[in-house]
């Protein structure tokens, strides 16, 4: 028994989303970092279009959005580049040109084809990424101790660390404490991964959002924030200069988002001269300092200025990218058996 | 004996009647069953594996109760639910008594603005509010600190006993409301009566005044149960994930994966319990005379 998805994604979710159909509007669905003016008025005045935008913050909020539009409605995403495969076999993304793209200034490990491309085709364009590991205050926490990664599990810190509750990057990391290879995970690896993962919530204070954890760091409800990295502390290292972060020598897990185009746009020229500026180096520059969370630009020549730069910790990313992984490349099997995972070290008492 | 006209007439008013709840109908029907009736048919279409269309089956209401963790997630939903009804109940009647028996008539209203005042604000902030009290570098462990009570932070926030805080915060003047009034509305001559009769302050309100202000506390409950049990600000916001509620357990389906089929079905347990509840309670919603 068939039914239209569309239909009854429209009906569960209700509200209807408007989307700007004249012929000089370019509709993105992006993240909260590319929503600055400064960021998008100079691709606007240069081709005279108007950048109508919404808001997401995931795959499944794209694929929602997508179920209550007309095809043809949204013409770039942003997404999260490990949900490449999962897109393509949708059939909702254009292929692309490499050759149309600054692949030379991108560090290679993050243009790996193994996260842009499936079947040899490329579809979707790294532009920022960053790092989930441990975020600290510097006033309460010896920075040295957090090179090691084992550190948080280390009883004087008990209470005083705050895990980000996103399981993906957090069972990759505890992977990695376990010596294991995050690429190479299988089921066989979750019952270790999961005595681990409840054995550091019992040292912690809190599991939270994006929001939760990065205020609980501001603030001093935790002094170590397990998941965290540039994003959470670049953005308020002004107000707070205590708060770094720091890969520990045994790694960390990079996250990486991208661009890409509808298959089903019907301004493709039109979308990829927005995702060409979005990766040009003036642009870079803005999308990594954005008002909403700081993260390392794609394009090496992004134009910074130097204490951005350090803010960043641009000289330290040749190390960074070679000993952190990206996020998982996972059958929809697997992320299920994931997620379960992780709720049962959320529901562990 | 009917005649004809009587029976014409009383068709016709069945007729009104009918016309005049229609719109009421209608809108239960478009706005509670039509989604009711997408969840339960989203319920039996779990994904598939390589995203070809589903057929119809319960293999998400196997997944979900297959589970340990997700049908753990009810049982803490309940007990969270209970333990929130009991307290808010427990701390409104109170306030309730003597906003409706205390205080000078003239002043009730202002009194009940007064205490409505803080729910002007938002649900999200005021969730916001409390943890910048509870936190470790929040206001009760800034007091306890400097009168030298404790040495270091107490664990106050991101635990389940904060999410029940919050939510009592905002359930307690809800249960204060129906209470009252109901208290109202009471006839103060069954008091009078029972005292005539030699009942003491406390044997008349325990005979008398409990029973007919049950009405008000099962509506109260009634209703804390509802907006409790869905509820996801709260314990994500207070609850610092240390236990999963089931609403949280719906949210990590949408998302991630954007499983409405699973999302559907935990959806669906949820409202078989309200239902559940609402057969308990129902009789003594009703039963007072007064």
């Amino acid at each position: 028994m068939k039914f239209s998805k569309s239909l009854l994604v429209g009906a569960a979710l209700l509200a209807l989303t408007p989307v700007a159909q004249a012929a000089d509007t370019l509709n993105v669905l992006t993240w909260c970092d590319h929503e600055d003016p400064a960021l998008l008025e100079p691709f606007e005045q240069a081709n005279g279009v108007k950048i109508n935008f919404k808001d997401i913050d995931s795959t499944a909020a794209i694929l929602a959005v997508l179920g209550q539009s007309k095809p043809g409605d949204w013409d770039v995403l942003v997404l999260d580049q490990t949900d490449t495969g999962r897109l393509v076999g949708m059939k909702l993304l254009e292929p692309l040109e490499a050759k149309d793209f600054p692949f030379g200034d991108i560090p290679a490990e993050i243009a790996d084809p193994k996260l842009s491309s499936v079947g040899g085709t490329l579809y979707t364009i790294p532009e920022k990424f960053g790092y989930n590991t441990v975020a600290y205050n510097k006033a309460a926490v010896d920075p040295k101790a957090m090179t090691d990664i084992n550190a948080i599990w280390d009883p004087k810190f008990k209470g005083r660390v705050a895990m980000y509750d996103y399981y993906v990057p957090m069972i990759e990391y505890v992977a990695i404490a376990l010596g294991k290879t995050p690429e190479a995970l299988t089921e066989a690896d979750l019952p270790a991964i999961k005595d681990k993962l409840i054995a550091l919530k019992a040292n912690s204070s809190m599991i939270g959002d994006v929001t939760t954890v990065q205020q609980a760091l501001a603030s001093g409800a935790a002094d170590i924030l397990v998941g965290g990295g540039e994003w959470v502390t670049a953005g308020i290292v002004a107000d707070n200069p205590n708060l770094d972060y720091v890969i520990p020598a045994q790694g960390g897990v990079r996250w990486q988002q991208a661009l890409a185009v509808f298959a089903e746009s019907k301004q493709k020229d039109l979308a990829k001269k927005f995702v060409q500026y979005i990766v040009s180096p003036e642009a870079q520059g803005k999308l990594a300092t954005s008002s909403c969370y700081w993260g390392m630009p794609a394009n090496s020549k992004a134009v910074l200025t130097d204490a951005q730069k350090a803010i960043l910790r641009w000289s330290d990313q040749p190390g960074y990218i070679k000993t952190s992984h990206p996020y998982l490349q996972m059958t929809p099997e697997f992320d299920k058996a994931l997620q379960a995972m992780w709720a049962e070290v959320l529901q562990a008492k | 004996m009917v005649t004809s006209n009587e029976a014409r007439a009383a068709s016709k008013a069945r007729l009104a009647g009918f016309g005049f709840t229609l719109p009421a109908v209608a809108w239960i029907l478009v706005f509670f069953g039509a989604p009711l009736a997408v969840m339960v048919i989203y319920s039996l279409l779990p994904l598939t594996a390589d995203g070809s269309p589903p057929h119809l089956s319960f293999k998400a209401y196997g997944d979900f109760f297959g589970q340990p963790a997700y049908v753990q997630a009810i049982w803490n939903s309940v007990v969270t639910t209970a333990i929130v009804v009991a307290i808010s109940v427990f701390l409104a009647y109170p306030f309730a008594y003597v906003l409706a028996y205390k205080v000078p008539k003239r002043w009730q209203r202002f009194a009940l603005a007064c205490a409505i005042l803080p729910f002007w604000t938002s649900y999200v902030v005021r969730s916001y509010a409390w943890l910048l009290v509870l936190a470790p570098t929040g206001a009760i462990n800034w007091i306890l600190i400097n009168l030298h009570l404790i040495e270091r932070p107490i664990t106050l926030a991101y635990n389940p006993n904060a999410t029940v805080l919050g939510f009592v915060h905002f359930f307690i003047m809800l249960n204060a409301l129906t209470i009252y009034a109901n208290l109202v509305q009471i006839n103060p001559r069954y008091v009078l009566a029972a005292q005539d009769l030699g009942a003491s302050a406390w044997r008349s309100f325990l005979a008398v005044t409990l029973p007919l202000s049950v009405p008000g506390i099962a509506v109260g409950a009634f209703l804390t149960v509802v907006l409790c049990i869905g509820d996801f600000i709260t314990p994500q916001i207070l609850g610092g994930n240390k236990e999963l509620l089931l609403p949280q357990v719906i949210m990590m389906q949408i998302q991630r994966q954007l499983d409405l089929p699973m999302a559907s079905v935990m959806s669906l347990v949820l409202t078989v319990i309200v239902a559940v509840v609402y057969l308990l309670v129902q009789k003594p919603m009703r039963s007072a005379r007064l």
